[in-house]
């Protein structure tokens, strides 16, 4: 009886460690699900919002529009319907408070009843028209055309080149300038962060005597463990005021900023996962280099330094990746401006900072919010492709050394 | 072929050698003064802020004056929450795949699924812990969705702490107490965990310093802009130190007016870090060397 | 006149004496083996001569190693030029990270010679020596890592060999290999001893008594006895080296 008790107990244990030990798996499991589940219905949906309705007079031949198109006729940068494959004559363009200019407050009635009507003939009397109003206003007998607007596309997603989530009448949800602010100030922070981590790395691992690690080591733990809130903190009242001054800009807050932030906090990364894989080198590859006259520095650059490439290599794609996913420091000092930056002193955004931005302003479910979820969903799989990298890399070192 | 002369060979290898050394020790150095600038810009602008009251009080007209202290008392209400949930199911977890399974593919997919889940940017964490916490499962916006995104953000890193800490533990005291005839948990529980302890704790304090400092992950799950009261329950919303310090040099009512309680929110996160830092460091020390002695 | 001379040398790590009073002359172009049990001091003494204890912390030197005549350990010795002069073989193979050509021409590399042609021929010329040229001629561009632990060692030994010692330390050169590649090297040991002096630290009775000319025996950091490997295998003067090379203790 008692050892099928403790037979009994050991099994329910073994179960309740091996349960725990799944809730990593369906924790990552879960996030895919529900970060593909929102993210996707993006491309499930117009780009006008849902209750809204664009029409055109029933002569005109245009029967479609691209987002883009859209945004750009109601910005009235396009002026002229030749521009988007219409007959050769200027916009006119017409929002529900438009309506005014055409029918007196008597006519559309106290309680709006007549304003479908007045909608309606609108339309049909002006040829050149663009109508933007909600479906509540659509008359049953509506004279004009409603316009066809697709669907979001994975091209236009990937290759719109704006992005503004809450635009009217068409939302704009391009993300190039979103990737290519993130990877512009990651990149910038990587080509700070390398040659300085990869120095300190090596006069920790090989230079410094024992001493002096001692004293660096716990002190790069300690950049480690700052919250980047602190760093986005320092980051404003320093760097940023810093950066305008130097420049003679109208804003510090920049890609530059962003990079330079960036770069401090992706140098423990770097420089611990480095110093680890250098102070693996064998000693007697060291001394064969050294016994056969090479200097210190020659064993370094020319034994060490290849030896340990595969290490290095992960930590500073493990740095790029910290860099990617991080959010609140950016958020504080890159200054958010959607538009693909041309140089690094201009204001430059994020995918993380949008999503920080954002999502308090998108509405549950809706567009916007699906858009946000969209965007976890790249940088998701921007961090799984670096995580497999470094898997990768760290395997084929380990088959190396066989 | 003439072979070069030795002493200017020499000469010159050592001329190298002394370069190089110097730029990368004062690279290094250069690295040691950013973080000591860092550490002292804001503890000397944060000094003269902090005293009892401001850790004590409410925060006052538009958060330009008084204190912090329901940010603090969120943070800790977060940081303990999350523990409440990673801890155990991660100490659990990592003794599962150091004592239990064997080196194959269910501790192999384990273990990668534990790194893919560390490499997760945090602000995806804010996404997934909006959407299953606050939304699906209706929590709403509370200390217990925080904590529960918190939680799983610092899974994988209790998970890897203690797993080295059991790795540390020397075989012989395994085979020792199942060669006594003792099970598997028994060894686990009376052998290995007890001789592991201090470095788990100190993966304790160093996730507990990693949680309280996050932001992205509770933007959206729990912290509240301005909220001048306590928490009562799990459910409710609660001020959070980091997100506060966001706020307050980003989009408070008069961000210059409130440049001084800034400085001293980010002093008190500092501290919080430091603290962390030395007492997992004081505890390593401490205890590698009573190990050794016994 | 002898190659390598020491006089009095005594060798501390921290406070623990590991070498003590050592007195022995080597001649040129003969093989030196020095044996022992583990822990006697043999490997310590035998990277005296290139002062490879120098990496190590907290060591301290006593007395006068002498090489070709000039104490090593003076002030303002090139400690680079000696380990030229000196080259040295280890336990384990360890090729660089490298191509195999890459690996041989290390040492012309890091000592300032450039010339292309010059290196190549030396390379080849030095692969050939160590009878590894044939093996590896089609695959020198490829990493060292790719060679068998035998072909390995054999080109740790060409790596050595490049930058033209006059003398070769090898540091129990066989005791990771099989007993096929220990012979080639053994053979090799036995082609190279007429242009240089090797001095080889072994574990293996049988080796020391194949390869070598003299041969040392050390005990608890002092020298027992050392005499031509002949006298000490057949006729060893003291009862402690006979008892070791019988395999009473060790």
């Amino acid at each position: 009886m008692k050892t099928f008790y403790k037979k009994f107990s050991e099994k329910f244990i073994e179960g309740l460690l091996l349960l725990s030990s799944t809730i990593t798996t369906l924790t990552v499991l879960l996030i895919v699900v529900f970060l593909f589940k929102e993210g996707l219905g993006v491309f499930n949906q117009k780009p006008v919002e849902e209750g809204f309705v664009i029409a055109l007079n029933k002569q005109n031949p245009v029967n479609k529009l691209s987002s883009a198109q859209l945004k750009n006729i109601f910005d009235q940068n396009i002026t002229n319907w030749i521009e988007v494959g219409g007959k050769k004559d200027s916009i006119i363009l017409f929002r529900m408070e438009d309506i005014t200019n055409y029918y007196s407050e008597e006519q559309i009635g106290e309680q709006y009843e007549n304003l479908p009507q007045c909608i309606s003939k609108v339309v049909d009397s002006l040829p050149n028209i663009i109508a933007f109003f909600s479906t509540k206003y659509l008359d049953k007998n509506f004279q004009g055309k409603q316009l066809d607007i697709d669907k979001i596309s994975f091209k236009e997603f990937f290759s719109g080149k704006e992005w503004f989530p809450t635009a009217q009448p068409s939302a704009q949800l391009g993300v190039l300038p979103l990737i290519l602010g993130t990877l512009w100030v990651s990149l910038g922070a990587i080509l700070l962060a390398l040659p300085l981590g990869l120095a300190a790395a090596i006069y920790m691992s090989e230079i410094a005597n024992e001493n002096v690690r001692k004293i660096m080591k716990p002190l790069i733990e300690l950049l480690a463990g700052i919250p980047s809130v602190v760093y986005g903190f320092f980051g404003l009242v320093i760097i940023v005021p810093l950066i305008q001054k130097t420049f003679d800009l109208p804003v510090g807050e920049t890609g530059l900023a962003g990079s330079i932030v960036l770069g401090i906090m992706a140098l423990p990364t770097i420089i611990t996962i480095s110093e680890d894989a250098m102070r693996n080198t064998p000693r007697a590859m060291k001394e064969a280099s050294l016994a056969l006259g090479a200097s210190k520095w020659q064993t370094i650059y020319k034994v060490v330094v290849p030896y340990s490439i595969s290490g290095i290599t992960a930590g500073a794609i493990l740095g790029i990746g910290r860099a990617i996913g991080e959010t609140m420091a950016v958020l504080m000092v890159t200054g958010n401006a959607a538009v693909i930056p041309h140089t690094i002193l201009e204001p430059v955004r994020t995918i993380p900072a949008t999503i920080a931005a954002e999502l308090g302003e998108a509405s549950n479910g809706g567009l916007h919010y699906k858009a946000l979820f969209a965007l976890g969903c790249i940088l998701f799989i921007i961090t799984l492709i670096i995580n497999l990298t470094v898997e990768y890399i760290s395997n084929r070192k380990k088959y190396n050394n066989r | 072929m003439k072979m070069p002369d030795e002493n200017k060979l020499a000469k010159r290898k050592k001329w190298n050698q002394s370069i190089a050394f110097w730029i990368f020790r004062l690279l290094s150095y250069f690295i040691v003064a950013i973080l000591f600038s860092i550490l002292s810009f804001i503890i000397y602008k944060g000094v003269g802020v902090i005293n009892w009251n401001f850790i004590t009080q409410m925060p006052e007209e538009g958060m330009t004056k008084g204190g912090i202290f329901p940010a603090i008392i969120g943070t800790l209400c977060l940081v303990a929450g999350s523990m409440i949930f990673a801890f155990p199911i991660g100490v659990l977890a990592a003794i599962y795949m150091n004592e239990y399974v064997k080196d194959g593919i269910i501790k192999k997919s384990i273990k990668q699924m534990t790194n893919n889940l560390a490499g997760i940017p945090s602000i995806v964490f804010g996404l997934f812990g909006m959407s299953l916490f606050v939304n699906k499962l209706g929590f709403g916006d509370s200390i217990l969705a925080g904590s529960l995104t918190l939680g799983l953000l610092a899974l994988p890193v209790v998970i890897r702490t203690t797993e080295e800490a059991l790795k540390a533990v020397d075989d012989t005291f395994r085979h020792a107490s199942l060669g006594l005839g003792a099970s598997k948990w028994q060894t686990t529980r009376n052998v290995v965990l007890p001789i592991a302890f201090p470095n788990i704790i100190t993966g304790l304090i160093l996730s507990i310093g990693r949680v309280s400092g996050e932001t992205a992950p509770i933007l959206f799950t729990v912290a509240a802009y301005f909220l001048p009261k306590l928490p009562t329950s799990i459910f409710d919303q609660a001020m959070a130190l980091p997100y506060h310090l966001y706020v307050l040099s980003t989009s408070g009512t008069n961000i210059e007016a409130s440049r001084p309680v800034a400085y001293g929110t980010a002093l008190v996160l500092i501290i919080i870090v430091l603290i962390a830092n030395l007492l997992a460091n004081g505890l390593r020390k401490y205890f590698g060397k009573k190990v050794k002695m016994n | 006149m002898y190659k390598i001379e020491s006089k009095n040398v005594d060798f501390f790590y921290g406070p623990s004496q590991a070498l003590k009073n050592i007195n022995l002359a080597i001649k040129p172009n003969t093989v030196t083996a020095l044996i022992g049990p583990s822990g006697c001091g043999k490997s310590t003494y035998l990277r005296l001569f290139n002062r490879m204890n120098d990496l190590i912390d907290n060591t301290k030197i006593a007395g006068q190693v002498i090489i070709d005549g000039d104490d090593i350990y003076a002030k303002g010795v090139n400690v680079d030029s000696l380990r030229k002069k000196v080259g040295m073989v280890f336990q384990k193979p360890n090729p660089f990270p490298k191509t195999i050509f890459e690996n041989v021409a290390y040492g012309l590399r890091v000592n300032g010679i450039t010339d292309k042609k010059f290196i190549e021929e030396r390379v080849e010329e030095t692969i050939k020596q160590v009878v590894l040229w044939d093996e590896v001629k089609d695959k020198l561009k490829k990493s060292a890592f790719e060679l068998s632990g035998g072909q390995q060692q054999r080109l740790c030994i060409a790596r050595a060999l490049a930058i033209q010692p006059s003398i070769i330390l090898m540091d129990e050169p066989t005791s990771a290999l099989d007993p096929i590649s220990t012979s080639k090297v053994e053979e090799l040991i036995y082609e190279l001893k007429t242009k240089y002096t090797i001095v080889i630290v072994t574990h293996n009775m049988q080796q020391a008594g194949r390869v070598s000319d003299t041969t040392a025996f050390f005990y608890m950091g002092e020298l027992i006895e050392y005499d031509t490997t002949k006298t000490i295998f057949t006729n060893p003067k003291v009862e402690r080296t006979q008892n070791y090379i019988t395999g009473r203790f060790g």
